[in-house]
Order: structure tokens, then C-alpha cells, then sequence
């Protein structure tokens, strides 16, 4: 579904991202772990098409398509879901207001019907209960306000409302308790199939026992220097990153 | 003092006027000529160089005439939904045949009632252009609320204007409402053709005690239109004023705004969104003069500039010794689409009371990218992406019109700007 070969990216002049190489399939979850500032945000603000990162050498193929020649909205309606780490706030524009027109344009993209008034809202009903957020706060202006935890929810709201192929989770578990990080796995949980797949980027093994990975890769200084199964992230949680610091900083040759 | 030849200009409009309101026209003529036109040098217009625009467009130094306007041009200019009262004018001139009316509300046209105090409130000793309209309007309007009369409707006042090139329209309507009552107004203004013209307007409202009124204007003539307008108001004890000023085009706008809190317990409202694109350039200039205890004014305006459009804001806040306890809130935001679009932007503020809550900011910033690419990454192209977060920047300000159809319509038209529907 996903390949990602040898991918370089920089910003403002400054290599971030410096060869990349993962593949994913239909139905896999692979977690991305490391450091912070090891690039993680980098790479899944690249796959969403964000500007100010320069991709200087490397190609994205997303079901066949080359990614890095998409849109940012032409990603999303392709099937590329990005929960941000930092959601942003925008005032005077909720979630609601915003969501039906992102998803009829997803819609019509994808040759479907939109959505009326009436049949957004069951949908938008469903999916609230999945994530357990309430209808007032996706009446209010976006992120205003919100806790860290109900921002993290409405992303992941948000990524049932436009089911994705691809969903890309930065860093959705920081911050959260463990009640909500419950109802986000499970949200997020819900929503896997054999004909979607997963990537989380995350800091902590903790979210890993409920949203278990068929990969783990640990990303440093802009590569993955390390692949394994979820095993290696428990052996992460146990020994820290230093190791691996250690092992990758005494063989670089770049 | 410009290089306009005052007498070219001022010859020619007060050549073949008819004998209305003599002495009031030669008071007017006689404080234009003390006065002249402002330059750049003058503070009050240092970056709306009205003077030169005049000069270059205006070729045809006369008043316009009224032209025909039928039936069906009202309707077509009536915001749908709008229920109210409908009260038509042509380059000016009240036309009674194509206007309703309602219980509780008098026209008159002013040169039936020579003694409306006009010139009263909008002073022309203290501002050329109201010298200047003073000097050349031939009728008007006197629009009169009865006391204690809550006038729900609506009144939308439609202002239609085509002139030759280069005429010179001036509108003069005087607005009085007696105690206890309630208006809202919508002076909608509309171009019939693409020709430049100069329309220099003067609206006074008296307002009695404990009056609630309300004066939308929505402006959005062809882009070859010089424009000056003027509203003054007075606002006595208890009372509510509101003023909410779009602008949605023109060539060059100058709006003159003056609320005169003349009691306790007074409001004045000014809100404004001006949405600029091509060389429009917009100049509000508000002032709001406290001189009793315990009144309040609230000021927001909300700007958006694309291509090489130009705004100028300027809120002078007087709050003189007497007016202890004033509440004053000033905003004025903007967004700046283009490296070429420019705003000037300056709150004013003179407190010579010691006691008062007074508050002024002024932002100019760009589009959010950080929201721009937050709503691209939903599945959202990047022009509807971008009329939503505008649309949301000026919402704050389409929220305070509460005149539901008014509201719409404005909305409407805003978001078909924005190039965005949702
Ligand atoms: N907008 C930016 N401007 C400058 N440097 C940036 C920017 N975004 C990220 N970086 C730098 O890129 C590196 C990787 O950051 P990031 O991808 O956020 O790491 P991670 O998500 O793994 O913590 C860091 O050194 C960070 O300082
Ligand atoms: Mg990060």
C-alpha cells in the first residue's frame, strides 16, 4: 500500500529526513518510535504534503500512486489520514462546520454522493459514540479550549468520520490518560480492516499493548536504524533509546 | 489646502440649483470655502488622497439628476428573505412611489418641512464634505419613529445612483426618533453602471431617551466610485445606537463615523468589516465622543485586503472630564492577502476622566498557513480552505447583525467573495 524508498527531506536548508525506506501493507500496523527530534513529525508531515518541508530526493508510492506529486487535499481524499500531534486551534471554525464539506469533497472525489444535512448527522452520531466526544464540543470552535485529551479524541473522530486507507496516529497517545487512551485504541481499533493500515508514531510502549503493532522501527537522526516486531518496543521501554544511540553514533560514517 | 481649484469644482455644482433651503446652502458654501478641500498634509487624511482623486476622476463638476428606476430593479436589489419596509431613492432623491411604509414611521421629503434642524448634529463648520453637501443637496429625507413606537420591520433604504461621468450625488437624510422608540435601519447602496461618480452623503440621527437604534450600510458600488459619507449621531440617556459599516467596494471610500454619547447609560456600537480586493482603497474613520458618566461604546472592525487594496482605520476615542465610569472597547483586526495590500491602522485615544475602563487593540497578520494546511490535510481544497478561515475571521463581526435575512445576505455575498459556499 505504502512505499517509502529512500526519502530525503529537509527544512530551511536542513536535512531532517535523510533515507527512509518503509513498507507497508493492507492490514499492518507499524509503530514508529525515537527520540525526540529524531524526525518522526518530519516524515508524517511529508506523507501529508506539507509545504515548508522540501523533499530533496526519494519517492511515496501510495496504492500506486506517487504521493509526493498530491495535494495535501488530494492526499487525504486518496486516503491518507494525519492525527496530528499538535492539533491546531482555528477560531470561528468548528468541527462540524468544517467536516461535512471535507467529506463530500472526499466524497465526490471518490465518486460518491454527498451527504445531506440529515444523513451527515447519523453519521457524524456513530462515529461520535466510537470516541466518545461529545456534540457540543464539535460545535465549538476547533481546538479552542479543549483538553489535551479532546483533541486527541476529535482527530480521531475525525478519522472515522472520513475513513481512511492510511491512517498516520503522531503521537495521538501523549498526554493521555489512561481512560482516554482506551477509547482512542479502541477507536482506532475499530476502524482497522484488512484493506486499511496503520502507522503509529509514538513515544511510549504504553499505547502498543492496545494498539498492538506487526512492526516496530525506531527512527534516529532521520533514518530507521532499527526494525523488529513488537517485542522491540518492550525492550525500548526496558532499555531506553541510549543503546541504540550508542550503536548507530559509533558506526556513522556520514 | 490641494490643488483642486475650489472654484471649478464648487461653480459648477452650485450652478442651476433649485431655491431650496437658500441661507443652510449658502452657510454650507461659505464653511466649504473656509475649509477646501483636505490634502495630505492634513492628519485627518494623510493617507486618502481624496482631494487628488477628485481631481482626476470627476470631469463633469455637476449634480446628478435622479434617473428612472422601475419595480423590478427593487426587487432585484431586495435581499431575499427581507421583509420590511422598502424606502427607494435615485441619485439622492426619495422616490415615494416605489417605497412602503409602516405604521409608527414618517417620511417627509425635507423640502416640505423646511424646518427639520438639519446641519444640527452633522456640523458643517467641522468637516468639508458635510460643508460641501450642505451646500449642494437640493432635497432630502426626514424619516421620523414615533415615540414609544418599536418598529420591528426592518427599513432598507435603497440608494441607487448613476451618474455621467464624473457628477456629484448628494444624498441628506435626517433620522429622528422620539423617546422609547426602536429601528433598525439598511442603507444599501448600488452602482447601475460602471461609471465613476462622486457621492459625498450626510446622515444625521437624533435619537430621544431610551431609543434603540440601529444603522446598517452596505456598500458595494462599481469600483470606479469616490465615495464620502457621513453619519452623525446623537445618543441620549438609555439609549442604544449600533452602527455596522461593510464594504465591499469602490474606488475610494472615506466613511465618517460620529457618535455623541450625550447621557448616562448610553451605547454606542460601531462594528465594520471591510473586504478589499483590485485598488480599492476604504478609509473609516470613527469617533466617539463621551461626555456623561456611565456610557459605554464598543468598536470592532475586521478588515480583509487582497491585490493592491489599501485600508485605513482611525477610532478616536474622546472621553471628556465628565464622563467618569466610561466603558471603551476598541478592535480592529486585519488579514492581508498580498505583498501589495496595505493597512494603516491607529486607535486614537484623547481620556482627560481618570476613572474609566478603556481598551484598544490592533492586529494586521496574515493567514493562518498552520489552518490552511490543517484543513487541506481533511480532504478540503485549498480556495474553500481558505474562504472558511476567512469567513470565520470575519464572522465575529457578521454575528453582531441581528437582523437574520440582513444577515444572510451579507453572508452570502461575503462568501461568494471569499470564493467559498458551505
Ligand atoms: N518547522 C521547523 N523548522 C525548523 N526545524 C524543524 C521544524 N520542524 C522540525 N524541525 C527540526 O527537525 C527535527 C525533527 O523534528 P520532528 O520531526 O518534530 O521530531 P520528532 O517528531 O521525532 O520529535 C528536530 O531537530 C526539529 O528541531
Ligand atoms: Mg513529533
Amino acid at each position: 500500500m505504502l512505499s517509502i524508498k529512500n526519502l530525503h527531506a529537509s527544512i530551511e536548508g536542513t536535512p531532517i529526513l535523510r533515507g527512509i525506506n518503509l513498507e507497508v501493507k493492507a492490514g499492518e500496523v507499524h509503530a514508529i518510535m525515537g527520540p525526540n527530534g529524531s524526525g518522526k513529525s518530519t516524515l508524517a508531515s511529508v506523507l501529508a504534503g506539507r509545504e515548508e518541508y522540501e523533499v530533496t530526493e526519494g519517492e511515496v508510492l501510495f496504492q500506486g500512486k506517487e504521493l509526493l506529486e498530491l495535494s495535501p487535499e488530494d492526499r487525504a481524499r486518496e486516503g491518507v489520514f494525519l492525527a496530528f500531534q499538535y492539533p491546531i486551534e482555528i477560531p470561528g471554525v468548528s468541527t462540524t462546520n468544517f467536516l461535512r464539506t471535507a467529506l463530500n469533497q472526499v466524497r465526490e472525489y471518490r465518486g460518491l454522493e454527498p451527504l445531506d444535512a440529515v444523513k451527515f448527522l447519523s453519521l457524524m452520531k456513530e462515529k461520535m459514540a466510537l470516541v466518545e466526544i461529545d456534540q457540543k464540543l464539535l460545535s465549538r470552535s476547533l481546538n479552542e479550549g479543549f483538553s489535551g485529551g479532546e483533541k486527541k479524541r476529535n482527530e480521531i473522530f475525525q478519522m472515522a468520520m472520513l475513513e481512511p486507507v492510511l491512517s498516520i496516529l503522531d503521537e495521538t497517545d501523549s498526554g493521555l490518560d489512561i481512560d482516554a487512551l482506551r477509547i482512542v485504541s479502541n477507536g482506532v481499533n475499530k476502524l482497522k480492516s484488512e484493506n486499511t493500515a496503520t502507522i503509529v508514531v509514538t513515544h511510549y510502549q504504553r499505547l502498543l499493548d492496545y494498539i498492538v503493532p506487526d512492526f516496530v522501527h525506531v527512527l534516529y537522526k532521520g533514518r530507521i536504524v532499527k526494525s523488529g516486531t513488537k517485542e522491540l518496543a518492550l525492550e525500548l521501554e526496558e532499555k531506553g533509546y541510549d543503546w541504540i544511540k550508542e550503536e548507530v553514533d559509533s558506526t556513522a560514517t556520514v | 489646502m490641494s490643488t483642486l481649484t475650489k472654484s471649478t469644482f464648487v461653480s459648477g455644482l452650485f450652478e442651476a440649483l433649485p431655491n431650496t433651503f437658500p441661507s443652510l446652502r449658502q452657510m454650507g458654501k461659505e464653511n466649504f470655502y473656509v475649509q477646501g478641500f483636505p490634502s495630505l498634509k492634513d492628519e485627518e487624511y494623510k493617507f486618502t488622497p481624496i482631494a487628488k482623486k477628485l481631481e482626476t476622476s470627476l470631469t463633469n463638476f455637476s449634480s446628478a439628476n435622479p434617473v428612472i428606476i422601475s419595480a423590478e430593479q427593487i426587487n432585484k436589489a431586495v435581499p431575499a428573505g427581507f421583509e420590511g419596509v422598502v424606502l427607494a431613492f435615485s441619485n439622492g432623491k426619495y422616490l415615494p412611489e416605489l417605497s412602503t411604509s409602516v405604521e409608527g414611521l414618517t417620511v417627509n421629503f425635507l423640502s416640505k418641512n423646511e424646518s427639520t434642524p438639519i446641519g444640527s448634529i452633522a456640523k458643517a463648520e467641522n468637516d468639508p464634505f458635510i460643508a460641501l453637501n450642505q451646500a449642494t443637496f437640493t432635497d432630502g429625507l426626514c424619516i421620523s419613529i414615533e415615540k414609544k413606537k418599536e418598529i420591528t420591520l426592518p427599513i432598507l433604504l435603497l440608494q441607487f445612483h448613476q451618474a455621467k461621468e464624473g457628477q456629484v450625488i448628494s444624498p441628506r437624510i435626517w433620522i429622528e426618533a422620539g423617546d422609547f422608540a426602536k429601528a433598525s435601519f439598511i442603507d444599501y447602496s448600488i452602482s447601475l453602471d460602471d461609471a465613476p461618480y462622486f457621492v459625498n452623503k450626510v446622515v444625521e440621527i437624533k435619537g430621544g431617551i431610551h431609543t434603540d437604534l440601529t444603522y446598517h450600510s452596505l456598500q458595494e458600488e462599481n469600483n470606479q466610485v469616490i465615495q464620502v459619507n457621513a453619519l452623525v449621531t446623537d445618543i441620549q440617556q438609555d439609549s442604544q445606537f449600533t452602527s455596522t459599516q461593510i464594504t465591499l467596494s469602490g474606488d475610494l471610500v472615506r466613511n465618517n463615523l460620529t457618535l455623541n454619547l450625550l447621557g448616562s447609560n448610553a451605547v454606542g456600537n460601531m462594528f465594520g468589516i471591510y473586504l478589499l480586493n483590485g485598488k480599492t482603497h476604504v478609509d473609516n474613520h470613527t469617533n466617539v465622543d463621551h461626555t456623561f458618566p456611565h456610557a459605554e461604546s464598543n468598536e470592532l472592525y475586521k478588515g480583509i485586503l487582497a491585490d493592491q487594496s489599501r485600508g485605513v482605520f482611525n477610532g478616536k476615542i474622546f472621553v471628556r472630564q465628565a464622563a467618569q465610569k466610561t466603558n471603551a472597547f476598541q478592535q480592529n483586526n486585519n488579514i492581508l492577502l498580498s505583498e501589495d495590500a496595505i493597512i494603516n491602522t491607529k486607535p486614537q485615544l484623547e481620556i482627560w476622566a481618570d476613572d474609566v475602563k478603556c481598551s484598544h487593540g490592533c492586529t494586521v497578520g496574515q493567514l493562518d498557513e498552520e489552518a490552511l494546511f490543517y484543513l487541506q490535510a481533511r480532504g478540503i481544497d485549498k480556495t474553500t480552505a481558505r474562504g472558511l478561515l476567512l469567513y470565520a475571521f470575519a464572522g465575529e463581526v457578521l454575528e453582531k447583525i441581528e437582523l437574520e435575512s440582513l444577515r444572510t445576505f451579507i453572508t452570502t455575498k461575503i462568501q461568494e467573495r471569499l470564493g467559498s459556499k458551505f
